[in-house]
Parts: structure tokens; C-alpha cells; sequence
């Protein structure tokens, strides 16, 4: 199940550089990212919809692994699949859906939900269609090996000057702390 | 067989995308809205690491792992006010979460 | 020979099957590690019983096989034949693969383990990110366990224990932390994540991290020890699976082979986070004192290290068979011990042979060998210390309350990792 063990596998040898992944491989990680993602939406257990939104996050994983990208595959599966399915776990438990899984699932206005979807959906196609001009076919191949130090580089900044990143870095760790005051704040009985 | 192309992560990010779009607008179920949500930032996630292997720079990794910080902060603070209001009212349906109707 | 057996194996410089891009060596380490996993479960299960009953004095298993070594062969064929038992009310399918989803996260953190600097089924540049996310991989299973098997004390079990879980987690996450900071004590200023790289830098600057910056390292290194414990549920932090407590906890309701496969996930995983203390700061592949005993003299004894081990455990049989009444009743025992002894010594004789014949540090088939053999069995030797530590705790010491145990992890674990990281990275820079 899990795609990360798969990309060490069943690589073709690429002189000196780490292994590329077969296309076989995208299509396998792709579709097992969008049925899973369809699950998520469908099912009447929601604890069967958060095992499929793991499923999904575990496949994104494999396809940032395949897009050299590992240090963002790691925080993946960290932060989500790790920390963020595990609060919603919890949620569903302390909240428990067992009654309401004989209720009706969807909204009076699906209809109209899904239509604006569909209009969504040939908004895509028809910017991917006019715009595909405007993608160069090439690929390029980043550096796997450095790529923590050189994300560690944009986030803290080499000696002596600072990141590109450092301030929003800094803003997203108050947004951490005023999150996790909240979330205390909110779930206590007596404030 | 055809070379993977930043186009075919693009469409797979569109593709969760729209699923994680039509699974907000239409169940009625607060937990499953806020895994939806999940899943669209994953979309965008997957277009942003996808466009910065395309580009070849570390921009759109940089930040995906902001958005992915912001997602699990909105994780906690919506799952906080779901159970705050699970506590009053004892119901997690969208559509009964109306107090303030008129 | 087909050329992508042999490719990997004339390759000049010693790289992993991940990094040369073999399939069929990587399959093999995968299948090799499979199977010494599966062994080493079952010898824990063996020696769990054993030492604590001597802890105990009381003698343990002693009838299955001769002095119950064939216990946990006789457990894992009762645990097969058991009946299936589903509560009637539980989520058949989540019921099914929560099991899974925790033995799956257990192994593949195997992935990365560096059992020397080539003897890892692949390197990969986040080794360590990898093997301490994918562990808290495992606290899923366990939750979704409890919730499946709709019933009380399952469910109060899971969610205590991955409480527990989750709360240590980011001791250990800081400590990890600061070992990785002393890697970049070199050079070119530039750390790794890489588990092989992460011994490499303890090689090059010759020092165990746990040893460095005295005692900084000491101290992570206790912190990540204890926080290790509670993240494996193992006494005293064992509240959640205690069955003085809860009933056995999240698999209360599981029976046969579904339990087992949560005692394999379990014991897996105290291998797997006992092999990252190993490689962080003991040196992981390093033999001891590697300074203050040097030269080819030294180097020449400790590579007999493994021969030996295995001729000492052969002798304790050998004690052992000598030592049984000479009764009909134990003849068929007494024959059993005797050819485990005679495999062992086989061993023993095999390892001194390769030892004796590679002595020199040239590369000739026997030379890697012997480096190979050595590296693998020290590293697995500092686990085994592990191992019995973790057995000599649940002995000992009584388990900690629930709400204790909350204390610590968040109250005295986080504050001192906070502390001893910024001191390391403080006298890092100050060093450098």
C-alpha cells in the first residue's frame, strides 16, 4: 500500500542520478489517488471516508516522490497522514456518526452542487485546453540529493543573508500557535 | 508509452480538485465537508510541486509546505468549532447547523 | 550469470540496491530482511518469556521444545487454528485491515535501516523523516482497531494509547533533531538526513553521537530511549494494553492470527525505533572503542567477535544438554539441544573461518565478507542490547498511571529535548 517503498523498486537505471520511476508507475499512483478520492466524497461511514482520504494522501506522496520532491513527501506523510487523519479520527469517535450513518447523505441541493462542479470541471478543460500552448514539454530534474538543504536554504537563508522565506516562515509558526490556542479554547467546558 | 508530462499531474490535481469541490457542495455530513476541503488542498498542493519541477526551481515546494501548515491549522480550528457546537445541539448535519435562521 | 544479478554485485564502489537501481537485489535485502525480522519476533517472544520468568524465579517455558525453544513455534500454530471470532456489531472491512495498516507502517520503516554503509535496501536522502514519519503511520492502525471493534474498552485503549503515542512522538522527534544537527559538524557545514550518511558522520568525526558534547548526547539520547518505550506501548508505559487495566486494550476483541499480527507490528516496531536509537548515536555499524583500540591488531580481534558470540551460545546448550537428566522422558530433548548446539557451532566455525581467512583489508571476496558480516553483526548486537533492555523495564519497574504518564511526556520530555536542542545547536556553533 505504501507507494514509497514502490519507487525504490522497479526503477529503470539512470546513470549516476536517482532512479526515474516507470510512467507505469503514474498511472497506478494517479488513479489510486483519484478512486480513493472518490470514495472520500461517496461513503455513508465516515470513518471508511477518512481511511480513503489516507489512501489518497498516501498516493499524492508517491507522485510528489515522483516529481523529486521528497522533503514535501516526508511532511506529507508527517503533517497529514500522520497528524491531520489522526485528529479527524479522534473527531469522528468523540462525535460519533453511528446515528447519523442511516440519515440521508447528501443535500436537498446536489443537483445544483454538482452542476456548479461540472461548470468548474469545463472551466479546467477548456484552460487546459486553450493553455496547453503555453506548457514546455520539458521536465526538469531537479537535484534530489540536495534538496532539503536547498528548501532549508529558501526557508532560513544561507550565512549571512536571509531566505526568501524567512518571514512567512516565522508567520506561519504564530499561525500554528493561534490555531492550537483555538482549538484548545474552543473544546474546553468552561472557559 | 507516452512520457509523463507536467500536463498529466495538472489533470489529476484538477481532477481531485473538482471531487473535493462537488464532496463540500453536497454531503451533509460536517466531517466528510472538512476532508473534502483536505482534498482540495491537496489538489493544489500536487499543482504546486508539479509547476516547480516543471519550472525548476524550489518556489512551489516552498510553498506546499506552507499551505500544507495551513491546512492542518484550519484542521484543528474547524474541528474544535465542530465539536463545540456538537456539544450544544447534537447534530452534524449542514443543513440543521441553523441557529441563526430567521 | 544474467547481467542484473551480477551487475550489482562487480559494481566498484559499495552503494545500496536503491541507489544502483537493481530490482532483483533490493527484492532479495527486502526477502532477507523479511525473514530475519520474522526470526528475531519469534526469539523475543521466546526470550520475553524466558528472562522474565528468571526475573521471576520461575523457569519459564521448559516442555515444548528443550527449555521452550520451540514455544513460539507451538503459539504462532495455535494462533492459526484459532477461531476467527468478528464481534457481530463491528466494521467487518475496518475490522480487517486495521491490523494491517500497523503492520504495514512497522515494516516498512525496514526500508532504511542502514546495516552497513551499503546494507540497506535503499538510502534514501530523508531516511530518517521517512522512518519517524511512516512510524506514526502505525498510531492509525491502532485507533481505527479500537473504533472497529465497537466496544468500550477497545475503543477507551486506542484512544489512550495513541495519546500516548502521539504525545512522545514529539520528544522524540526533538531529540532525533538534535543528533541530526551534530552530522553537520563537518567540513562543509552541510548535515544529512540520510540514515547511512548519519553513521558516516559519526565515522568521520570519530565519535559516537551519544558520547558528543558531553552530556548532550547523553541526554538525548535518554530521551529518545524513554520516549521509545512509550511509543511501542511497553512497560511501564504499557497502561493502554495492560490486562490488569483494560482488558488487553485496542485488541481486546481480536483473536488468532488477526492478534498476532499486532504482537508481530508491535515487536517490529520496537526493533525498528530500537535500530534508529542505534544508528543516531551508539555509531550504528561502528565497533566499540574504534579510537581508543585501533590498529589492524585490534581490528583483527573485534572481527572475531561474531564467531565467538555464536560459539559461547553453543556452549550454553552444550551446558544445557549436559545438564538434562539422562531419563528416557528427555531423551528426544536432550538429542534436539544437542543438534542446536552442533548448528551453532556450525555457525561459529563457519564466521571464524571467514574472519581468520579475510583478516586483511584487501578487497578480495573473503575481505567483504568478513566486513559485511561484521558490520551487520554489530548492529544487530546493539539492538539486541536494546531488546533486552526493553524486557529487563517490563520486569522491573510498575507502570506508570495514565495520567502520569500524559505528565511526562509533555511536561518534562518536551521541555528538556527543547532545552537539550538548543544547547547542541548553540555549542555546535560555537565549535565550528
Amino acid at each position: 500500500m505504501n507507494p514509497a517503498l514502490n519507487s525504490g523498486l522497479n526503477s529503470a537505471v539512470n546513470a549516476g542520478m536517482a532512479p526515474v520511476a516507470t510512467p507505469c508507475f503514474f498511472y497506478v499512483l494517479a488513479g489510486l489517488a483519484v478512486v480513493s478520492g472518490l470514495l472520500v466524497i461517496t461513503r455513508r461511514n465516515a470513518v471508511h471516508s477518512a481511511l480513503a482520504l489516507i489512501v489518497t494522501l498516501l498516493a499524492v506522496t508517491g507522485l510528489y516522490l515522483m516529481l523529486y520532491a521528497p522533503f514535501v513527501a516526508a511532511v506529507q506523510i508527517f503533517v497529514y497522514a500522520g497528524g491531520i487523519m489522526l485528529l479527524f479520527l479522534f473527531v469522528i469517535m468523540l462525535v460519533n456518526i453511528e446515528r447519523s450513518s442511516k440519515d440521508r447523505q447528501f443535500n436537498r441541493m446536489w443537483p445544483v452542487g454538482l452542476a456548479a462542479a461540472c461548470a468548474l470541471l469545463a472551466l479546467f478543460v477548456t484552460a487546459f485546453v486553450k493553455g496547453k500552448a503555453l506548457f514546455p514539454d520539458r521536465m526538469i530534474s531537479l537535484p534530489e540529493s540536495s534538496n532539503t538543504q536547498q528548501i532549508a536554504g529558501m526557508l532560513y537563508g544561507e550565512a549571512g543573508r536571509m531566505g526568501e522565506y524567512t518571514f512567512a516562515f516565522e508567520i506561519a509558526s504564530l499561525l500554528l500557535l493561534v490555531a492550537i490556542l483555538g482549538a484548545v479554547i474552543m473544546t474546553k467546558k468552561k472557559i | 508509452m507516452v512520457p509523463i508530462t507536467t500536463f498529466h499531474y495538472l489533470v489529476v490535481a484538477a481532477a481531485l480538485f473538482v471531487l473535493g469541490v462537488i464532496g463540500v457542495l453536497t454531503r451533509r455530513n460536517v466531517v466528510i465537508v472538512l476532508m473534502s476541503i483536505e482534498l482540495i488542498l491537496n489538489a493544489v498542493n500536487l499543482n504546486l510541486v508539479a509547476f516547480s519541477r516543471m519550472w525548476g526551481n524550489l518556489h512551489g515546494q516552498v510553498f506546499s509546505i506552507f499551505v500544507t501548515v495551513d491546512a492542518a491549522a484550519e484542521a484543528a480550528v474547524g474541528l474544535g468549532i465542530l465539536i463545540a457546537f456538537f456539544r450544544n445541539k447534537e447534530t452534524i448535519n449542514v443543513d440543521e447547523i441553523d441557529l441563526l435562521k430567521w | 550469470m544474467p547481467n542484473f544479478i551480477m551487475s550489482y554485485l562487480n559494481s566498484k564502489d559499495a552503494i545500496t540496491p536503491g541507489a544502483a537501481g537493481s530490482q532483483f537485489w533490493a527484492l532479495v535485502y527486502v526477502f532477507i530482511i523479511f525473514a530475519g525480522v520474522s526470526v528475531a519476533v519469534m526469539a523475543m517472544n521466546w526470550l520475553e518469556r524466558k528472562a522474565l520468568a528468571h526475573f521471576q524465579i520461575r523457569l519459564g517455558p521448559m516442555r515444548v521444545g528443550p527449555h521452550g525453544l520451540l514455544q513460539p513455534i507451538a503459539d504462532a500454530i495455535k494462533l492459526m487454528l484459532k477461531e476467527d471470532i468478528i464481534p457481530a456489531e463491528a466494521d467487518q472491512f475496518v475490522f480487517w485491515v486495521a491490523p494491517l495498516i500497523g503492520l504495514l507502517a512497522a515494516f516498512t520503516v525496514y526500508t532504511v535501516i542502514p546495516f552497513g554503509p551499503s546494507q540497506a535496501v535503499s538510502d534514501m536522502n530523508i531516511g530518517i523523516l521517512f522512518m519517524l514519519g511512516v512510524s506514526s503511520l502505525g498510531v492509525l492502525g491502532i485507533v481505527v482497531a479500537g473504533w472497529a471493534s465497537n466496544s468500550h474498552y477497545p475503543l477507551i485503549g486506542a484512544l489512550r494509547s495513541s495519546a500516548q503515542m502521539v504525545s512522545y512522538e514529539v520528544a522524540m522527534g526533538l531529540a532525533v533533531v538534535s543528533a541530526i544537527l551534530m552530522t553537520s559538524l563537518n567540513a562543509t557545514g552541510t548535515g544529512t538526513l540520510s540514515m547511512i550518511g548519519i553513521v558516516q558522520a559519526q565515522q568521520q568525526q570519530g565519535v559516537w553521537f551519544i558520547f558528543k558534547f558531553f552530556p548532550l548526547g547523553l541526554i538525548a539520547f535518554g530521551i529518545f530511549a524513554i520516549a521509545m518505550i512509550a511509543e511501542t506501548n511497553r512497560a511501564p508505559f504499557d497502561m493502554a494494553e495492560a490486562e490488569s487495566e483494560l482488558t488487553a486494550g485496542y485488541h481486546t476483541e481480536y483473536s488468532g492470527l488477526r492478534w498476532s499480527l499486532f504482537m508481530l507490528a508491535e515487536y517490529a516496531a520496537m526493533i525498528a525505533v530500537s535500530s534508529i536509537a542505534v544508528a543516531l548515536w551508539l555509531g550504528g555499524w561502528m565497533r566499540p572503542f574504534p579510537n581508543l583500540l585501533h590498529g589492524p591488531a585490534w581490528d583483527f580481534i573485534f572481527s572475531l567477535f561474531p564467531g565467538l558470540t555464536f560459539f559461547g551460545l553453543a556452549a550454553i546448550a552444550v551446558v544445557g544438554v549436559v545438564r538434562m537428566p539422562a531419563h528416557s522422558f528427555f531423551r528426544i530433548q536432550r538429542i534436539g539441544l544437542a543438534a542446536f548446539a552442533a548448528v551453532l557451532g556450525f555457525i561459529a566455525l563457519l564466521l571464524l573461518v571467514i574472519a581468520v581467512a579475510g583478516r586483511s583489508a584487501d578487497t578480495s571476496v573473503a575481505a567483504r565478507f568478513r566486513e559485511g558480516i561484521d558490520y551487520v553483526y554489530w548492529f544487530v548486537f546493539k539492538v539486541a542490547i536494546f531488546m533486552y533492555l526493553f524486557i529487563w523495564y517490563r520486569a522491573t519497574w510498575p507502570r506508570y498511571r495514565f495520567d502520569q504518564l500524559m505528565k511526562i511526556g509533555w511536561k518534562v520530555m518536551l521541555p528538556i529535548s527543547l532545552v537539550v536542542l538548543i544547547m547542541t545547536a548553540i555549542v555546535g556553533v560555537l565549535v565550528s
